[in-house]
């Protein structure tokens, strides 16, 4: 069976809603992706910038590349152990603040909620400053606190061992209000009704807690993790300002690796090879959280 | 992407952001230059520019400075986007970089046409080559810098040594001997792991070219590097240097003052921060002396920073009338002092107070012995992998040959384009 030859194809009115934005996607979005992929299989860079003619195509020249190099593996070290201290770090902090601005007893709600809130609409660059003078190690108002505890002086950005502990403090801080926020929605959307119930069987709080908020927050919970996880994967800005990746290469994530590779040596290919294993990496990290998250989560 | 595209894209930008963007149509009220500066020497930048404004009418001279831990980077963006100065500071290892990017104007007809303005001849030659790639001259050094000895003369009379050492045999001598009045835990010399000029220095002191093949191939296994990598790695093998980042290391000044360092190799900035860290009481106990050599005083690096005039600018005229205002040895004697910056022609040298500094004096010396890295575009990244092999030498965990056997094969990757496009051009197409 044919259509009459008279009649146009319809394009559905919805289409035409949607274009300007998907147009923006593509443009901006997909159409960059794309390109990056391909350039990810060339060894684009700074001759490839004077002459384009000096690019080649190289295949999987530049993973393989990559995937030699130490300084890649101790990037991603770097990487994991700050999203997998970091990341279950704010979300405690934020599930925490979030129960402590719900809580019937507490009152100021409204300013306790902006103050927490504050850090995570600051400036990065600026916290990361302030936070820079804040660990100093000689003048830094922590030092002078821990001081009169009988702690000596840590050098905070200038030890290896101290550096990434105190970035990740620095992060959680800045990104739990967020984090809160969403925990906030989460747990006013519990019925007040399960609460009850479980008090009038005698539940205590902790057991409240343990088997109403938490199943209830069940879906949230998941949001946050893997929003945190993607988000904290993707570690840049804090390094980048406050340690250049120092000390000893302990605080060079995958993306500050990736945009050493890019724009300090201009060795566009393999930069953007590291932002498609990077890609790879969290869309693991989503699928295994996905798979140990209970069962109707997401 | 072709540079049509980029225009089409930067020019979008413009429009959505408004204004902020206009490029060279400011010029119709009268000539403008852009310059970039970096760091210290940008802020030093802006009050010259006025004087320049003052002595030429016509031209306004517009002096951004940009910070030098973006500096690189904004070069380079603003090359891709076409948004390059007329006129920009550039360090001299950049200069290759920037020559093979085809951004930089040729300098040798204007420096020809104009010998008072910029003699050549008044510049100290191991710099200047810095400057020239391909038989091209790209650049006019601006100040300069390279490495010494700092050492403490007080330890050293104490040891017996009574003059700085000049050969490497007279300075391990003097390293052993000052070790033995030093406290346990302390070490003679200081040479920051993180750091690449100290091998490299004792690589160039030893004959070696670093590269091979015109810049195509690493050249660390050559008997001339190893010679240099031996030695410096033999400082760390025989506890004379501390295995030890710079990071590592919470205040050099401190453990100078302290004794726990006799001898450390840096750059002219420290002289001003020895004479402002260190205590009144050791002031009249430090020195500074020429590197020492394999067999003679040896060579050290040249660095510092040059002025450029970038090719694709339509200021050519006003930007070479700024590069000889900069030129100017009274200028230069000057800016010593605003900044501390060496100045690169050897007349400024005679110029008080940097005529009777004494120590700067070892620097001088030092700039007559000074040689260029090898003009190719990926020295920089050479240079830090050059660093990361000698620091897994010093702390033992590869030998000397398995660190530079792995340093060449490393070099030699980074050159393969390098020896393809070289190869290209060659062939007849």
């Amino acid at each position: 069976m044919t259509a009459p030859a008279s009649r146009t194809p319809r394009i559905a009115p919805g289409w035409w809603f949607v274009a300007p934005a998907l147009t923006l996607i593509v443009v901006f979005f997909v159409g960059p992706v794309i390109a990056a992929l391909g350039l990810s299989f060339t060894d684009f860079d700074l001759y490839a910038l004077a002459d384009p003619h000096a690019a080649r195509w190289v295949g999987f020249r530049n993973y393989a590349r990559v995937m030699h190099e130490p300084l890649f593996w101790q990037a991603l070290r770097n990487t994991l152990y700050f999203a997998l201290v970091g990341g279950p770090l704010t979300v405690a902090a934020s599930l925490g603040a979030a129960l402590l601005v719900n809580a019937r007893a507490l009152r100021w709600k409204a300013t306790a909620r902006a103050v927490f809130f504050a850090p995570f609409v600051t400036t990065l660059v600026a916290v990361a400053i302030v936070w820079k003078y804040l660990y100093h190690p000689r003048y830094g108002l922590l030092n002078w606190l821990l001081g009169h505890v009988g702690v000596h002086q840590i050098d905070w950005l200038g030890d290896p061992h101290w550096a990434m502990p105190a970035i990740i403090l620095m992060a959680t801080w800045k990104n739990f209000g967020y984090n809160m926020l969403i925990f906030i929605a989460g747990l006013q959307n519990i019925p007040r009704e399960l609460h009850e119930a479980a008090a009038l069987d005698g539940a205590t709080p902790f057991q409240r807690f343990r088997h109403v908020t938490i199943p209830m927050l069940a879906p949230t919970m998941f949001f946050v993790v893997i929003v945190t996880m993607i988000g904290y994967l993707q570690l840049f800005t804090e390094p980048y300002v406050m340690t250049q990746g120092g000390p000893l290469r302990a605080t060079t994530s995958l993306v500050l690796y990736m945009y050493e590779e890019g724009f300090r040596w201009w060795r566009l290919g393999v930069a953007a090879a590291i932002a498609f294993l990077l890609f790879v990496l969290i869309v693991l990290f989503t699928l295994l959280q996905r798979r140990i998250s209970p069962r109707g989560a997401a | 992407m072709t540079h049509w595209k980029l225009r089409l894209l930067a020019a979008g930008a413009c429009a959505l952001l408004g204004s902020g963007c206009s490029g060279r149509d400011a010029s119709a009220a009268g000539e403008e230059l852009r310059v970039w500066a970096f760091g210290a020497e940008g802020e030093a930048l802006a009050p010259i520019a006025r004087d320049f404004e003052r002595q030429n009418p016509g031209i306004r001279v517009r002096v951004q400075q940009i910070p030098w831990t973006a500096a690189h980077e904004k070069l380079l963006t603003a090359y891709v986007g076409g948004a390059l100065p007329d006129v920009a500071q550039l360090g001299n290892t950049w200069i290759p970089e920037f020559a093979a990017l085809g951004a930089l104007q040729a300098l040798d007809s204007l420096v020809a046409g104009d010998t008072t303005a910029i003699p050549l001849r008044d510049y100290f030659p191991g710099v200047l080559a810095t400057n020239v790639v391909d038989d091209t001259l790209f650049g006019v050094p601006w100040y300069v810098d390279t490495r010494v000895m700092f050492y403490r003369t007080d330890l050293l009379r104490a040891a017996g040594v009574t003059s700085p050492p000049t050969t490497w045999a007279a300075w391990r001598d003097a390293l052993v001997r000052v070790r033995a009045h030093q406290e346990r835990g302390a070490f003679p010399a200081l040479l920051p792991l993180n750091e690449w000029a100290q091998p490299v220095i004792f690589g160039l002191q030893a004959g070696s070219p670093l590269l091979l093949d015109h810049g195509t191939r690493g050249g660390f296994r050559d008997p001339r590097f190893r010679k240099g990598f031996e030695f410096y790695i033999g400082l760390f093998r025989d506890s004379l240097a501390p295995a030890l980042a710079a990071t590592q290391i919470s205040n050099v000044f401190q453990e100078f003052a302290a004794g726990r360092v006799a001898f450390y190799i840096t750059g002219p900035w420290n002289v001003g921060e020895f004479r402002k860290r260190l205590p009144d009481s050791l002031q009249s106990s430090w020195a500074t002396a020429p590197l020492p050599g394999p067999d003679s005083a040896g060579v050290s690096l040249a660095g510092g920073s040059s002025i450029v005039i970038m090719r694709r600018s339509s200021q050519r005229a006003a930007a070479w009338k700024f590069l000889a205002f900069l030129a100017d040895p009274a200028r230069q004697a000057r800016f010593f002092t605003q900044t501390g910056d060496l100045p690169a022609r050897r007349s400024a040298w005679a110029i008080p107070p940097l005529a009777n500094d004494p120590h700067l004096a070892a620097f001088r010396t030092q700039l007559g012995r000074v040689v260029p890295s090898p003009a190719v575009p990926e020295i920089e990244l050479i240079v830090s992998r050059v660093a990361q092999a000698a620091e897994r030498a010093a702390r033992g965990q590869q030998t000397v040959d398995e660190a530079l056997a792995a340093l060449d094969a490393d070099v030699d990757g980074i050159l393969e384009k390098r020896r393809w496009l070289l190869a290209q051009r060659g062939s007849p197409r």
